[in-house]
């Protein structure tokens, strides 16, 4: 065992291991003491193989609390460029961001996600589209924990014959319902704090069902 | 490093003092150190004499109540953009008034460390943290003070929580859109003026100084009397010299003010002297409306208010009448007129403002049906919102597009509700889905399909539906709906027994040694059911038995039943033990969610008197009897089996 992993890291860079290595702590389960990391990615597209990250914002949770000090937010140089995504995401390669390599937007949100909790709204797409990424880059998958604010928020509703439960739920109808302005939709950042925000209530609302616990929950 | 999201606090900020004071570059650095926080309705921000946070907060969304001893007197409340937990800014000590959530709320904290310089740097930021900071410790004159030194800011709302003790040192507040004209206008562009802006006074100015003022009552006695035609100028009529005082005057001053000379409305100056410029009008209504709680001024407060915010700060008051109508011991079908009366307007005024946001005005006819409790007029407290809506049968081909338009209304309307603190039906029982979106030749259909396949659902459905009222819009509508339903339940008689088979589905309230039944899990684990046990048999029992009569147009539960004791006089003591029972639990269910500031439907018996469970549980003897009565009535024993 030893000598697999020994032999494994080897072929890793050092900013992977320092990643890796803050899994090594055991999970406290204290919900108030989780550090969620709460994020959105912007892409060309959505296929996994040919499409690229244009922008990852990131905010993080503790105990309901959001500082805007460690947030996170980074656009990255194109040379995949699908023109039908400008009018989603509005991002055009001319703005005067300032951008950085892939591998340099990985490197940083791996040091700054470390091992948290990770939370997006349809959280499968994000993953995939960060682990193909890191392993165009020759590192394996993301091993933080995952949750999906469209799952999740289905859990909150109410069991109820009349309630006709909808498949998949939208971040804008997140939005209305829990009443968070839509500014700055379509931005990673932007995205994410209404993800965020939508969290934290959807969370709240989950306490108080019964059998409610962190644990459960990181399931 | 600056992001969207600080920019985004810096945008909030940038309208609310002291920070429209602050250059955009360092409201920005400022913004990348605030923290963004959650809190839970009823959580707790500091207490007192907890130590110092090392920031300060600003309300982004929801409220803040400020408590002080003894008896966590209620100081202040703080509604979004005020900031509050000022004391560790100003003195090195622990807090002297604790604060907590009032609502759901999001906060912004400022740290105080980066937050220090910005004092320095601005003179008027440091004033007006003191004078905020004076406020909220209930020093006289500074919530006047926070409108004098933001000229051209928001005008002051109005505190809801005051109590009366303070009006002898709280400032007035005063309408700071002041309605002008000159001595040369005419009576005739006067009054459409005043008609457009729905004030009741007019300031004549000359120069920019205040030289006569017109009221209703000049209008009234100068005018309609024929002792001026209708052309004639303003300084023909107008009073004058204007009787002028400063703006900083206390509620009782103005009072006083309008007492002495015997006048309703009272020009407001820069130095209180009629050669400095107008900055105000206090009417007696504005009085009236601080001096408070009266359902004839609120009610006017609401056909004024023109936005979601301005019908929030009423219906708080609504709920200060409420509480202390309560407290007076007033019968509880009175009060449940005014407050449904009050409720009643503000969905009106609430739908109008809708409207005027939509584009175009709506293509054909429509009604805006209030549901469940709020139908039967027995909303007190601010639960759920269950409404439907039902429009005018159109051609198929425009069905679709009318539909889009009623749902685009509809979405606005259920948003304001939720503004002014109606939650989300939690089943989508709202308008704004399609579902509940219909044209009457749907809803016809609709109420076809559960009348005559009456499931369990339909049931439920039908019980939820069934007792709508009219909230807004044409009542032609309704009156055909409702004459199709008695017609078809009359045709389908089974129906009846499903109905009342579904009213005597609610769990007993009591069981055999008669101890409450209470909760078994969840978030209300050990709590009593009030609503479900409790009131929901007495509704439900009330409405089939209405319905089997073809009693039409009464709702309101405890009415049905006074009507049902009416129509079956071998049954009189019953139903009227009914109607009073259900009186007395929802006069209980209001004192209990006044009390805890929520809905009042689950209750710690723990915390209940000895008198207040006796009275409980005689109300269960009733409920047992009414069964017991529908049981017979509608032969539903072998259903239930």
């Amino acid at each position: 065992m030893d000598f697999f992993k020994k032999k494994r890291k080897k072929h890793y860079p050092d900013f992977w291991l320092e990643y890796e290595a803050k899994f090594d702590k055991k999970v406290d389960y204290t919900i108030s003491e989780i550090r969620f990391v709460v994020f959105d990615t912007e892409t060309t597209g959505f296929d996994y193989d040919t499409d690229r990250i244009l922008s990852i914002g990131a905010l993080s949770i503790k105990n309901n609390s959001i500082p805007i000090n460690d947030s996170f937010e980074v656009f990255l140089y194109q040379h995949f460029y699908h023109a039908k995504n400008i009018e989603i995401h509005g991002i055009l390669q001319e703005e005067r961001q300032e951008r950085i390599t892939e591998l340099e937007a990985l490197i940083k949100f791996l040091e700054y996600i470390g091992d948290s909790v990770l939370v997006a709204h349809h959280a499968g797409f994000d993953r995939n589209m960060i682990n193909h990424a890191l392993n165009r880059h020759g590192m394996p998958n993301l091993k933080n924990k995952f949750l999906d604010t469209s799952v999740l928020y289905k859990r909150t509703l109410i069991k109820s014959p009349l309630l006709h439960v909808k498949p998949q739920y939208s971040l804008d109808e997140l939005a209305e319902k829990f009443d968070i302005s839509k500014k700055d939709r379509h931005t990673a950042l932007g995205d994410a704090y209404i993800t965020a925000i939508a969290f934290i209530k959807i969370v709240q609302r989950l306490k108080t069902k019964k059998n409610f616990s962190a644990k459960k929950l990181l399931k | 490093m600056k992001n969207t999201i600080s920019a985004r606090v810096a945008d909030f900020l940038k309208n609310y003092p002291p920070f429209n004071e602050v250059a955009t570059k360092e409201l920005e650095n400022l913004s990348e150190q605030v923290r963004i926080i959650y809190k839970v309705k009823g959580e707790v921000i500091f207490t007192i004499e907890e130590e110092a946070h090392p920031c300060f907060y600003v309300v982004h969304k929801g409220a803040v109540v400020l408590t002080k001893e003894p008896n966590d007197e209620v100081v202040d409340l703080c509604d979004e953009g005020d900031i509050f937990g000022l004391r560790p800014l100003i003195a090195n000590e622990n807090y002297k008034i604790g604060a907590k959530a009032y609502e759901e709320t999001i906060l912004y904290a400022i740290p105080i460390i980066e937050f220090k310089p910005i004092i320095k740097e601005y003179e008027a930021v440091g004033t007006f943290l003191i004078e905020s900071f004076a406020s909220n410790t209930r020093n006289p004159y500074s919530k006047s003070y926070r409108g004098k030194l933001y000229e051209g800011s928001t005008p002051t709302e109005s505190n809801p929580l005051k109590s009366s003790e303070l009006l002898d040192v709280q400032g007035v507040s005063y309408s700071k859109k002041l309605i002008s004209c000159s001595e040369n206008t005419t009576i005739k562009t006067i009054a459409t003026t005043m008609t457009e802006k729905r004030v009741g006074s007019v300031l004549i100015v000359k120069d920019n100084l205040p030289v006569g003022i017109i009221t209703d009552k000049d209008l009234r006695n100068k005018i309609a009397t024929g002792l001026f035609p209708i052309t004639t100028r303003a300084k023909n009529v107008m009073s004058s010299p204007v009787i002028t005082y400063p703006k900083k005057m206390t509620v009782t001053q103005a009072q006083m003010a309008m007492m002495k000379s015997s006048i309703s409305h009272l020009c407001l100056t820069m130095d209180g002297t009629p050669d400095s410029e107008a900055v105000g009008i206090i009417s007696k209504h504005d009085i009236m409306f601080e001096l408070g709680n009266n359902p004839a001024v609120l009610l006017k407060a609401i056909k004024r208010a023109n936005g979601f915010k301005k019908l929030k700060t009423v219906r708080r008051r609504i709920m200060d009448l409420l509480s202390g109508y309560l407290e007076q011991n007033l019968p509880l079908t009175l009060i449940s007129k005014i407050i449904s009366e009050l409720n009643d307007a503000c969905i009106k005024q609430i739908t109008k403002i809708a409207l005027s946001r939509m584009d175009a005005p709506p293509p054909v006819k429509f009604a805006w049906l209030a549901m469940g409790s709020q139908g039967r007029s027995e909303q007190l407290l601010q639960t759920d919102q269950d409404n439907a809506l039902v429009f005018e049968n159109v051609p198929d081909e425009q069905l679709t597009e009318t539909r889009i338009y009623f749902l685009e209304l509809a979405k606005l309307v259920t948003k304001g509700l939720f503004k002014i603190g109606y939650e989300y039906c939690p089943a989508e029982m709202m308008a704004s889905n399609p579902d509940w979106c219909l044209s009457l030749a749907e809803w016809k259909d609709r109420t076809f399909h559960w009348i005559t396949n009456p499931g369990p659902d339909e049931v439920l459905l039908s019980s939820i539906f069934f007792d709508y009222n009219l909230a807004y819009g044409d009542v032609s509508l309704v009156n055909e709906l409702s004459a199709h339903l008695f017609e078809t339940t009359e045709r389908y008689p089974v129906f009846f027994l499903h109905l009342a088979s579904g009213a005597l589905q609610s769990p007993s309230p009591s069981g055999f040694f008669r101890s409450f039944l209470v909760e078994e899990d969840g978030e209300y684990k050990d709590f009593f059911d009030l609503k479900r046990r409790a009131l929901m048999p007495l509704i439900d029992g009330a409405r089939v038995l209405v319905l089997s009569h073809q009693v039409k147009s009464i709702n309101n539960t405890a009415e049905r039943f006074e009507k049902l004791a009416e129509l079956e006089p071998n049954n009189e003591e019953l139903f009227l033990a009914c109607s009073y029972a259900t009186k007395a639990l929802l006069k209980f269910r209001t004192k209990q969610g006044l009390l805890h500031n929520d809905s009042g439907r689950f209750i710690a018996l723990t915390k209940l008197t000895k008198e207040e469970k006796i009275k409980l549980k005689r109300s269960f003897k009733t409920i047992k009897d009414l069964q017991e009565l529908l049981k017979i009535r509608f032969k539903v024993t072998n259903l239930l089996g």
